[in-house]
């Protein structure tokens, strides 16, 4: 398989690799040898599987969009159903699986970094299920913006921890937590929150979230008899987008990510990593990200907490580069817009993040003819975002 | 390869070798060229000059403060390589450890990086974030202009303590303790057998840094390492200053005052 990354070296292309300080090399590189393990041991997949299925509710369904497709006027759309994974959101696929691993490897302690507060509160749940302790780390201002997953959090048992340095949002809150595992590698497994970070991570992460592409392949080979024609997602780091698209790297499938473009493509304010931003190393791996020429990070800024990170997977960083999938942005204005739609077309109030996502869909749905087949990876539901919608309404209505 | 200051000082000096850390701007640049002599003539053998970054991932508080205050004042890689050359003019004998994280050198691209550094007049590079696996070409590249690449082994590095030891460059910085740079109060009693494995291993100087402060750390390492590593305590010094440091009229009670602290920390 041609797609068959990262490398021996943890290169995706010339993405991806080891930039850490020296204490954590020796615990990467035990993580790498467990992870190889693990993932060559059916009694390790059919446990991570098993737990998806009773505790989580996999299968996630896909829904067929009816309505919204007519009303678009173009290609059959389909929603992959994220949104009804326990927790909300896709991020309980990946924590499960590196819970499990971590239990394998007999770490008892567990820190992960949380910008909304979704990977958070996955990573929570998934500690107090197994009996492990969990301390996340999320910036001070997130905290204040995301006050109720600061209290889900707290209510599963994880004791959460301001991150007050920086600008205190999520780039600080992953600063914190590696500066927290450095100091306690001996016994704290790092639970990361999506396809960055250094090797292995990308591909671990990769490989615990790809189960929403192999799903999504065979629900629609059952239903439609076909492979999608095109598949979008919203991407953050990239953990939702990467899970979709893995499976279907070797398909004719187009494939298209949605960066947050905040404010706009030709304003500062956006968290564009691919479309914007230039080649550099950001917590532990070589990929885009958004930074002076002074190799000074930026922070960047999106309505939505969970795609507001000035880096990318260095895998979508080689699927950038190679063109394999094609990367846009996606204003604020535009996802707000993309979530009131489906809303009131199909009864189901998408995460902000996924808004995104779902506005790049029906751009490429309207130039597709209504034979054709468009999935969306809906990463999560909205109820979080509830008031941050409301706040962002109300302002824009005052504009 | 170029005889190199770094070496020369390991061999010439009398041990431990002193060796201080001092973030570049700071909270200036006039206050990071004194503070450089300064500490010369403190006794200093070799100087690590530090690049502030936005993500210091290996540093804790004082040093990210340090960080942010330098960064505010608009220092950045290219103008703290460029303090270097004035700090010779200055009188500075000593070498000179570029010290920054790896993403700045990625900007300013490596071969530029390197040139730079060699054409100011200093002697070597440190890179925290990039481990051996990561630093072969880089290495390489400043072995063949006469710079050396420094390289850290930690606690947890276990196996990878001999290859490391094996093609080390300059001096061998041992990190005293899991855990990133900041002051502490004590150190686990394992940093003695931890040290002496890896001078088993070495043959350039190995110095212990990450959290040494107290005259009692310096004490108790002197006999079993070559060199003490000094940043946080420096800079919290800096930091307790910082305002007399910024003014030309009151920076040179500062100095005095942060030498005295260097002094009380070093003679024996
Ligand atoms: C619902 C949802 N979608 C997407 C993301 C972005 O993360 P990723 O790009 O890793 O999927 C998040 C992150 O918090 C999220 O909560």
């Amino acid at each position: 398989m041609s797609n068959f990354y990262p490398d021996e070296n943890g290169r995706f292309g010339s993405f991806g690799g080891k930039f850490v300080p020296e204490t954590l090399m020796y615990a990467i590189d035990e993580l790498e040898l467990s992870l190889e393990d693990a993932l060559a041991d059916d009694s390790f997949i059919n446990e991570y599987k098993h737990t998806l299925m009773e505790y989580a509710g996999r299968p996630t369904p896909l829904t067929y969009a009816s309505r919204l497709s007519e009303q678009l006027g173009g290609a059959k759309i389909y929603l992959k159903r994220e949104d009804l994974l326990h927790t909300g959101a896709h991020k309980l696929n990946n924590a499960v699986g590196q819970a499990l691993l971590a239990q394998r490897m007999g770490k008892k302690k567990i820190v992960a970094e949380t910008g909304a507060g979704q990977h958070g509160v996955a990573t929570a749940t998934v500690c107090a299920r197994l009996g492990l302790e969990c301390k996340v780390f999320m910036g001070e201002e997130d905290m204040r913006r995301q006050e109720l997953n600061v209290f889900r959090m707290e209510l599963l048992g994880a004791e959460v921890i301001p991150a007050t340095s920086g600008s205190r949002t999520l780039k600080d809150a992953t600063n914190e937590a590696i500066r927290y595992w450095v100091a306690n590698v001996e016994d704290t497994f790092y639970l990361i929150g999506s396809v960055v970070g250094p090797h292995p991570y990308p591909r671990m992460v990769r490989d615990f979230q790809r189960i929403i592409g192999d799903e999504t392949k065979e629900q629609l080979r059952e239903i439609e008899s076909s492979l999608p024609d095109v598949i979008t997602a919203c991407v953050g780091g990239g953990s939702n987008a990467i899970g979709m698209f893995y499976p279907f790297l070797e398909d004719d499938v187009k494939l298209f990510g949605a960066e947050a473009a905040g404010k706009g493509l030709s304003t500062e304010k956006h968290a564009a990593t691919i479309t914007k931003g230039t080649k550099g190393v950001i917590h532990g791996s070589l990929t885009y990200l958004i930074q002076d020429e002074h190799g000074q990070i930026i922070e960047p800024y999106s309505i939505s907490a969970g795609l507001d990170y000035p880096g990318i997977g260095p895998e979508h960083a080689h699927l950038a580069e190679s063109g394999r999938v094609s990367y846009e942005g996606v204003t604020d204005a535009e996802a707000l817009e993309a979530l009131t739609l489906l809303s009131k077309a199909e009864g189901i109030l998408p995460a902000i993040e996924s808004a995104h996502a779902l506005h790049l869909a029906f751009e490429k749905a309207k130039q597709m003819t209504s034979d054709e087949i468009l999935v969306v990876c809906l990463s999560g539901r909205g109820d979080k975002d509830v008031n941050s919608i409301k706040a962002a309404m109300e302002k824009e209505s005052h504009e | 390869m170029s005889k190199n200051r770094v070496l020369e000082a390991a061999s010439s000096a009398t041990y431990p070798l002193f060796i201080p850390f001092i973030m570049a701007g700071d909270p200036n640049e006039e206050a990071t060229i004194e503070l450089a002599l300064s500490l010369e003539d403190a006794g200093a053998h070799i100087l690590e000059l530090g690049i502030p970054y936005s993500d210091p991932l290996a540093d804790g508080p004082v040093l990210q403060e340090s960080a942010k205050r330098a960064l505010l004042g608009g220092m950045n890689l290219k103008k703290a390589i460029d303090l270097v050359p004035v700090m010779r003019q200055r009188g500075l004998t000593i070498p000179v450890i570029i010290f920054t994280y790896y993403n700045p050198v990625l900007q300013m691209e490596e071969e530029t990086f390197l040139h730079a550094t060699k054409e100011a007049g200093a002697d070597g590079i440190l890179i925290p974030d990039l481990p051996y696996e990561e630093s072969r070409n880089i290495s390489a590249a400043a072995k063949e202009r006469g710079l050396a690449n420094i390289s850290l082994v930690a606690p947890t590095s276990a196996t990878r303590v001999e290859t490391i030891a094996k093609e080390a460059e300059g001096f061998l910085y041992c990190v005293s303790s899991v855990g990133v740079t900041g002051t502490r109060d004590t150190f686990s009693p394992e940093v003695y057998s931890f040290v002496n494995q890896v001078k088993q291993h070495s043959h350039v100087p190995v110095a212990v840094g990450f959290g040494i402060s107290r005259r009692e750390h310096v004490e108790s390492l002197k006999d079993v390492s070559d060199g003490v590593i000094v940043g946080s305590a420096i800079m919290k010094q800096v930091q307790a200053h910082v305002d007399d440091l910024a003014n030309s009229s009151t920076r040179q009670n500062a100095l005095d005052q942060i030498k005295g602290f260097v002094s009380s920390l070093i003679s024996s």
